[in-house]
């Protein structure tokens, strides 16, 4: 879905013809021209307020703990240092960091982005197929309560998170699977109302010809789906398995309740332990911004990978 | 994209065979349906039904919950801090919503009338790929009131010296702001592609008659991205409402209960007061005052009718 955005015609018209426009009330290329410039510069002052804060955070983080208090307005790192990022990972000894400024917690970096990585892997894979193989029902089988399902669906969509917490929370706890990575997926692993609604919509507009034709070869439900169906829809199941990555990353909450071991802490609530670990009155602002730096590099590899999927996906897909 | 929820009308009369494929299809669709059943059943129906069973107990997750009938509701409908925590919900997302469509608009409107460019709005999302910890902890720095560089950047201009988020004042207008920063160009994003389906004739006919860029989104541009623009805005409202994340990691709620929004009080009554069903009381009275201002909303902004006749 490319774009070009048509200019003006009468500012096409204004530089094609000098002379066009200067006739009657009023110019169009000066206005245009002026209105141009403003609007790039309302663009660009937006990016600077958007991006600025993640280049301070980088600077923040290159910059020697004990260096912090002496010049903190410079945009360059005062006395450059990788020991921070050394730190947070781990590498560096307690008494290494102390000296960096450092509070002597830990970081568990590494092994916070393995179970970071667990979990949102667990949760797109599981959460993307089943909600597929649910849409793909709703939108093309033709079985008995296929509405009221779908209703049930739309339903679904208007409860909020909050009121299913709660006793989401007591059955996970119930079921013994308290700190372990089945109760953390378990909640979002097989649905989300939304999934299942958006690949239902994509699947509404696939010509039915197509599956007739495997029909007649004799081909099932089955194989259609994972044959034909599925290969025909890489784009929309990318876009989606993307979104719930994005979302599944960015989870704070329902991991801070049910994962907060060592063991399956990921890299949000690892975070906010470290940053409860940070002394009050000087907090370790050189580590958390090590941290948060390296917690902002995965998705930033996915942007930059799957920047023009991400960025174009983003439309509402028929959304309630 | 449209979406078409017809149905196909017209199938000829079933013969035998027909029956026999439309069992063969029932069953079909019934595996097909399993998985996802599964998990709508056992995490979205079974726990809604749980949840107005606890907010009818009083129970501390440790002894057995005892049922208490309405005492929970007439006690939310008394707390004082319930009332605040709404009010101060509500305060956090007018402001942020307001500020969040109003900016968003105006970024939409420029990138389709001026560049198309990919990585432009690549960089507008770079926040929204961002964990709100890690959002709340980035601003924490920022603003902090030592040595953040915004009280920097003030004090240059002759400001004094501001608290944000150690102000009662100020505090839940910081929160605000960083949700609009975090959360804007993911909004204008969703808003361009709205407004990319406002067919283009539609402003080289108008330009023709003289109308100006900001003429032509008032007539042109505005009215048509109504239904879409009134989703954003429904899903951003349910969004804010549930700010968590960022309170948790920069405020916790103060100073002064300043920043105790409703989702903040009720996971506090939960999981550091071990109140459940007066927690779940709460949760269930947010999801009517969160359904009723949603049907409020559609039916201000007219959401299901579309001026693209």
């Amino acid at each position: 879905m490319s774009t070009s955005i048509q200019a003006r015609p009468s500012a096409q018209a204004a530089s094609a013809k000098p002379a066009a426009g200067e006739t009657g009330h009023r110019s169009p290329r000066r206005r245009f021209g002026l209105g141009r410039a403003l609007a790039w510069l309302v663009l660009g002052v937006s990016l600077l307020i958007t991006l600025f804060p993640f280049y301070w955070m980088l600077r923040t983080a290159l910059t020697d703990g004990n260096h912090l208090y002496s010049d903190s307005t410079s945009l360059w790192p005062e006395h450059f240092t990788f020991a921070n990022f050394k730190r947070v990972l781990g590498l560096a000894s307690d008494e290494e960091s102390r000296a960096a400024g450092g509070s002597g917690a830990d970081l568990d970096f590494l092994l916070y982005t393995r179970n970071s990585i667990i979990y949102t892997t667990a949760i797109v894979v599981g959460q993307t197929l089943s909600c597929a193989m649910a849409g793909y029902a709703l939108a093309r089988l033709r079985f008995r309560g296929r509405e009221f399902a779908f209703a049930v669906v739309v339903g679904a969509l208007m409860v909020p998170p909050i009121f299913t917490l709660l006793p989401n929370f007591v059955m996970v706890k119930d079921l013994g699977m308290l700190n372990s990575f089945a109760g953390m997926v378990a909640p979002t692993l097989l649905m989300t109302p939304f999934t299942v609604f958006f690949l239902r919509q994509f699947f509404m507009s696939i010509p039915r010809e197509i599956e007739e034709a495997a029909m007649l070869d004799g081909a099932g439900h089955w194989r259609i789906f994972w044959r034909v169906v599925l290969p025909m829809s890489k784009g929309p199941i990318l876009t989606i398995a993307l979104t719930t990555a994005v979302w599944a990353w960015k989870d704070y909450l329902w991991p801070l309740l049910v994962g907060n071991e060592p063991d399956n802490r990921v890299l949000t609530t690892g975070i906010g332990v470290f940053l409860q670990q940070s002394p009050n009155a000087r907090p370790d602002w050189t580590g958390l911004m090590a941290a948060s730096t390296l917690s902002v590099v995965p998705m930033l590899i996915l942007l930059v990978v799957f920047g023009r999927r991400i960025v174009n996906g983003l439309n509402f897909t028929g959304l309630k | 994209m449209s979406m078409t929820l017809g149905r196909r009308k017209g199938r000829p009369v079933r013969s035998k065979t027909a029956n026999r494929a439309r069992s063969k299809e029932n069953r079909a669709a019934g595996l097909f349906l399993l998985p996802a059943f599964i998990g709508f059943a056992v995490f979205y129906l079974y726990p809604t039904g749980r949840g107005i069973w606890i907010s009818l107990t009083d129970w501390n997750l440790l002894s057995d919950p005892k049922y208490v009938g309405a005492d929970n509701y007439v006690e939310v409908a008394t707390d004082p801090l319930f009332w605040n925590a709404l009010k101060v919900t509500a305060y956090f997302v007018f402001i942020t919503l307001g500020v969040q469509v109003g900016v968003a608009l105006l970024l939409a409107a420029i990138m389709v009338r001026l560049t198309g460019s990919v990585v432009v709005r690549a960089l507008l999302l770079v926040p929204w790929l961002v964990p709100n910890v890690t959002i709340g902890l980035i601003w924490l720095w920022m603003l902090d009131a030592n040595l953040g560089f915004v009280n920097h950047l003030m004090g240059k201009a002759g400001s004094d010296t501001h608290g944000f988020f150690a102000s009662p004042d100020e505090a839940l207008l910081s929160v605000s702001a960083v949700n609009v920063w975090a959360g804007t160009g993911y909004v204008a994003l969703l808003l361009y592609a709205g407004m990319l389906q406002i067919p283009g004739e539609l402003y080289e006919s108008a330009s023709l008659d003289g109308a100006g860029e900001i003429r032509m989104f008032f007539t042109i541009t505005l009215p048509l991205l109504r239904p879409i623009l009134a989703l954003v805005m429904v899903v951003s409202v349910i969004g804010s409402f549930q700010i968590f994340d960022t309170i948790a990691v920069t405020t916790k709620g103060g100073p002064v209960d300043a920043t105790r929004v409703a989702y903040y009080y009720i996971y506090q009554e939960a999981f550091t007061h071990f109140r459940m069903g007066y927690a779940a009381a709460m949760a269930l009275c947010l999801v009517v005052v969160l359904g009723g201002l949603t049907y409020l909303q559609m039916r201000l902004l007219r959401a299901s009718t579309s001026d693209l006749a």
